[in-house]
């Protein structure tokens, strides 16, 4: 193929970086998303990006960085990909600087790092908390310059409903709609790129934003592409509960000094900011000398856990903990944090320079996702791609803080160039593909879509459906989670799937009707929230954010491996295969040493 | 005891050129409700006070904590973001109703495209030659840095265009949220080598020169940013770039 064409489809991040790759390579490429890009879910990314850039003189490498995030994943990521992302950090961050990110300084002009958890070295660059959205938009910005040179068409308010996928199961386009007229098309590709992101919606509440469903993941799981690791979930330790979000309270807070603590006497009403230093039990920092505050994720989010539910030593009227920062000097604060602290002031009506912040834990990030492969980010289909939050690569059982940034760029920037490469060695590309192939898969999705239209007779509401898988999703299938639980997820998930069956869509307009979509969605979310909680029953062990108490211990002989979960005639098959732990040797991974 | 309710009023609009109809809707009340809670929960119980059956709203959302800019709408008549607007603080009933500066899509959605085909006018970017490795980025100055920190940190959510008096059907100016995303650029040192180029897009009509001083755009910006200033700086960045550009062509 001579002159390939590529599709990408998301803006975030990995997206943004994907199409840019693309587009510098000469390829034109077609960017396909559901919000305008730059609105996408990458804006909500808060404190920093991980570098071993060494400018605090600390003696920080790419290697330290390397094995803090292998050991923070409890050894579960393959270690190829995840050195050479860790390698290429410092370059990715000078790119960002240079594509003019506003990034916090030192007196000196040069970058200025914090720390985050799960390490002892300030490696995170960050532009105040807000460090996703000002990416985000650094590479909008860059994306925009090429669409400006016609090098990137973009299609902004279209969903994606499936691959076109010919008699050979080779990827030849993409099938999506419109939002707005919602008219069914498809759009031919040698390649196709998903940038997709996270699937917090799954979840009914979670720290992530509207758009991150995982429709185009499960879609695409439903066409034959592997999906790994479901199973590892990540709840951030530190959001603010609410009904429609929960929304995050940045790990850098904590990188800034915050302190996470409760009254040492369970029951206490008076107010956090009344309760004297000696009556506070700074109970991560008591349990954790070395890391403090910042131990990884998981290991936080456990041990707000057992506070509240087993030690019965929550704050009063609600589950929650403290984060205070309070005792930093406001100045501090405003130039380092304030967009998370204008959130919490804005959103709770408590100004947290002055008063402790109540938090608790929420679901967050999924390091599993589609299956790639350890060099090209290429999925089991040919010609599509994946990378960014919805692939599996890179956190293993638990991720690091900041490395989600660094990841999607990594991810995005090799998906990009390989992609094209792939392309270029196609004897057959797109434009000869039967023009049969693409209204055979138009036919199927525009059917889909009519039959939903058409149920009259439908009895249950799509929003209650959601908010019940959502919840049950959360209680069983975070934290903590007992393999009698999952079973009885599993049942619920049928009586779900079942109920979605009968749905009522209550909006039966062909324009912009926003349930059409979002039950097409939510289809698709019964079938990941299956694949999840099967991974999880299968692991009979705890690793990383997979916590079983009934099987308490990382069981490397039978677990050291990846899940594989694949989908044909709508049943899910779980198969494993081994990880790469070439470079660095699995050790115990424990966070309780003293020094 | 009877749950405590309240009162949402909704502008709706199937289409553009379709008529408008205000519907009311009872919701029960809790604690901590935001507008988008509230656009849930008519989603899920469509029918109106008066107990018709009705559709679920149209509505931009996404990140819900005030960042990605999606869910500008008008609320109780003040251009602002639905998911950041809380029940507790708004009077009731509460009025909800579409940006009126920006082609109508259905309902509460509208069409904000112009404001990204003007950020490509104004070549709102660093031009960097590729994304291989070209070393280190420029040294800045914390104080720059914190002058640029936050302007970057616009939503593009629109509220400065909906409350300008000088986006209206006969005046097309480009807005304050451009303008101060022209002076972002022109004050890195990169993009300062470009700054004629967005200044002369700046110039002809709905450019800065557009710009009637009303100073109604920094109330509504949800991200506090400076607005007004913006304006002051590259309306002065316009002149003396007129003047140069004068003078090179009578020398």
């Amino acid at each position: 193929m001579k002159h390939p064409k590529i599709i990408v489809v998301g803006g975030g991040l990995a997206g943004l970086m994907a199409t840019i790759r693309v587009a510098e390579s000469g390829v034109p490429v077609d960017l396909f998303s559901i919000v305008p890009v730059k609105r996408s879910h990458s804006v909500c990314a808060q404190g920093g990006i991980n570098a071993a850039k060494n400018l605090k003189g600390e003696g920080d490498s790419t290697w330290k960085h390397f094995d803090d995030t292998i050991y923070g994943g409890d050894f579960l990521a393959n270690q190829g990909l995840v050195k050479g992302m860790c390698e290429a950090a410092p370059g990715i961050i000078d790119l960002l600087d240079r594509m003019g990110v506003m990034f916090n300084r030192t007196p000196e002009g040069l970058l200025d790092f914090r720390r985050f958890g799960g390490t002892l070295y300030n490696r995170t660059a960050f532009a105040g908390a807000t460090t996703g959205q000002q990416l985000l938009y650094a590479l909008d910005e860059q994306v925009r310059r090429f669409e400006a040179e016609d090098k990137v068409k973009k299609f902004e308010g279209w969903t994606f409903l499936s691959a076109v996928l010919d008699d050979a199961g080779i990827c030849r386009g993409i099938c999506c709609m419109d939002l707005k007229t919602m008219e069914v098309r498809t759009f031919p590709c040698d390649a196709a790129i998903f940038c997709t992101g996270g699937i917090g919606a799954v979840f009914g509440r979670s720290t992530n934003s509207v758009v991150c469903t995982g429709s185009a993941q499960s879609a695409l799981f439903q066409q034959g592409a592997y999906y790994a690791n479901g199973e590892f979930i990540q709840v951030h330790p530190t959001a603010i509960p609410g009904e429609d979000k929960c929304r995050l309270m940045s790990e850098s807070a904590r990188g800034e000094g915050g302190r996470v603590w409760v009254p040492k006497q369970a029951g206490d009403t008076r107010r956090g900011k009344d309760i004297p230093e000696n009556e506070r039990f700074y109970f991560l920092e008591e349990w954790y000398p070395k890391y403090g505050n910042l131990v990884p994720r998981d290991v936080a989010t456990r041990a707000i856990h057992k506070i509240v539910f087993e030690l019965k030593m929550g704050l009063v009227g609600e589950p929650a903990v403290y984060l205070d920062v309070t005792h930093i000097p406001a100045e501090i604060l405003d130039r380092k944090l304030e967009g998370i602290l204008e959130i919490y002031e804005k959103f709770v009506g408590v100004d947290p320079r002055k008063e402790p912040m109540k938090v608790f834990p929420a679901m967050h990030y999924t390091m599993g996702g589609m299956w790639v492969d350890n060099e090209n980010q290429a999925t089991n289909i040919p010609g599509v791609y994946a990378a960014g939050e919805c692939d599996y690569q890179y956190h293993g059982a638990n991720r690091l803080g900041a490395n989600s940034l660094v990841s999607c760029i990594f991810g995005g920037g090799i998906a990009g160039p390989a992609s094209v490469h792939y392309s270029r060695n196609l004897e057959q590309g797109c434009e000869n593909t039967s023009p049969a192939v693409f209204e055979r898969e138009r036919v199927r999705q525009q059917d889909i879509t009519d039959a939903l239209l058409n149920q009259h007779k439908g009895t249950e509401n799509p929003i209650a459906i959601w908010r019940e898988m959502g919840d049950i999703m959360t209680e069983n299938v975070t934290v903590i989670r007992y393999n009698a639980n999952l079973q009885k997820t599993l049942v619920k998930l049928d009586e779900l799937s079942e109920r979605f069956t009968r749905i009522n869509l209550q909006d039966r307009t062909q324009w912009a009707n926003q349930t059409l979509n979002f039950v097409r969605e939510l289809g698709n979310m019964l079938i990941l929230a299956r694949v999840i909680t099967m991974g999880a029953l299968a692991r009979n062990e705890t690793r990383g954010a997979h916590y079983k108490p009934e099987f308490p211990e990382r069981d490397d002989a039978n677990w050291l491996k990846t899940t594989k979960a694949s989908y044909n005639g709508g049943k899910i098959k779980l198969d494993y295969e081994a990880v790469d732990i070439s470079l660095i040797p699995p050790r115990e991974r424990k966070y309780t040493a003293k020094t | 005891m009877a749950d405590k309710t309240f009162i949402v009023r909704i502008k709706r609009q199937q289409r553009s050129d379709e008529s408008v109809r205000w519907e009311e809707f009872e919701l029960r009340y809790r604690p901590h409700m935001n507008v988008i809670i509230c656009l849930r929960d008519i989603a899920e119980k469509p029918f109106t006070r008066s107990g018709t059956e009705s559709t679920p709203i149209s509505y931009d959302a996404n990140c819900l904590e005030e960042v990605c800019g999606a869910c500008a709408m008008i609320i109780n008549g003040v251009p602002r973001q639905a998911c950041s607007a809380l029940v507790d603080d708004l009077e009731k009933p509460i009025r909800l109703e579409p940006l009126t500066k920006f082609p109508l899509v259905r309902d509460l959605c509208v069409d904000r495209s112009k404001m990204f085909e003007d950020l490509k006018r104004t070549h709102c970017w660093i031009p960097i030659d590729g994304t291989y490795a070209l070393g280190e980025g420029p040294r800045m100055a914390p104080s720059t840095q914190e002058v640029g920190y936050p302007l970057s940190r616009c939503i593009t959510c629109g509220n400065c265009l909906e409350i300008c008096p000088k986006v209206n059907e006969h005046d097309q100016f480009v807005g304050a949220a451009i303008v101060s995303q022209v002076r972002l650029f022109n004050m890195h040192p990169t993009g300062a080598m470009h700054s004629a180029e967005r200044l002369e897009a700046l110039m002809g009509p709905g450019g800065i020169a557009d710009c009637d001083n009303a100073q109604n755009c920094v109330k509504v910006c949800p991200k506090g940013i400076p607005l007004t200033e913006s304006l002051a700086a590259v309306n002065g960045q316009v002149l003396v770039h007129a003047v140069k550009t004068w003078f090179r062509g009578n020398s």
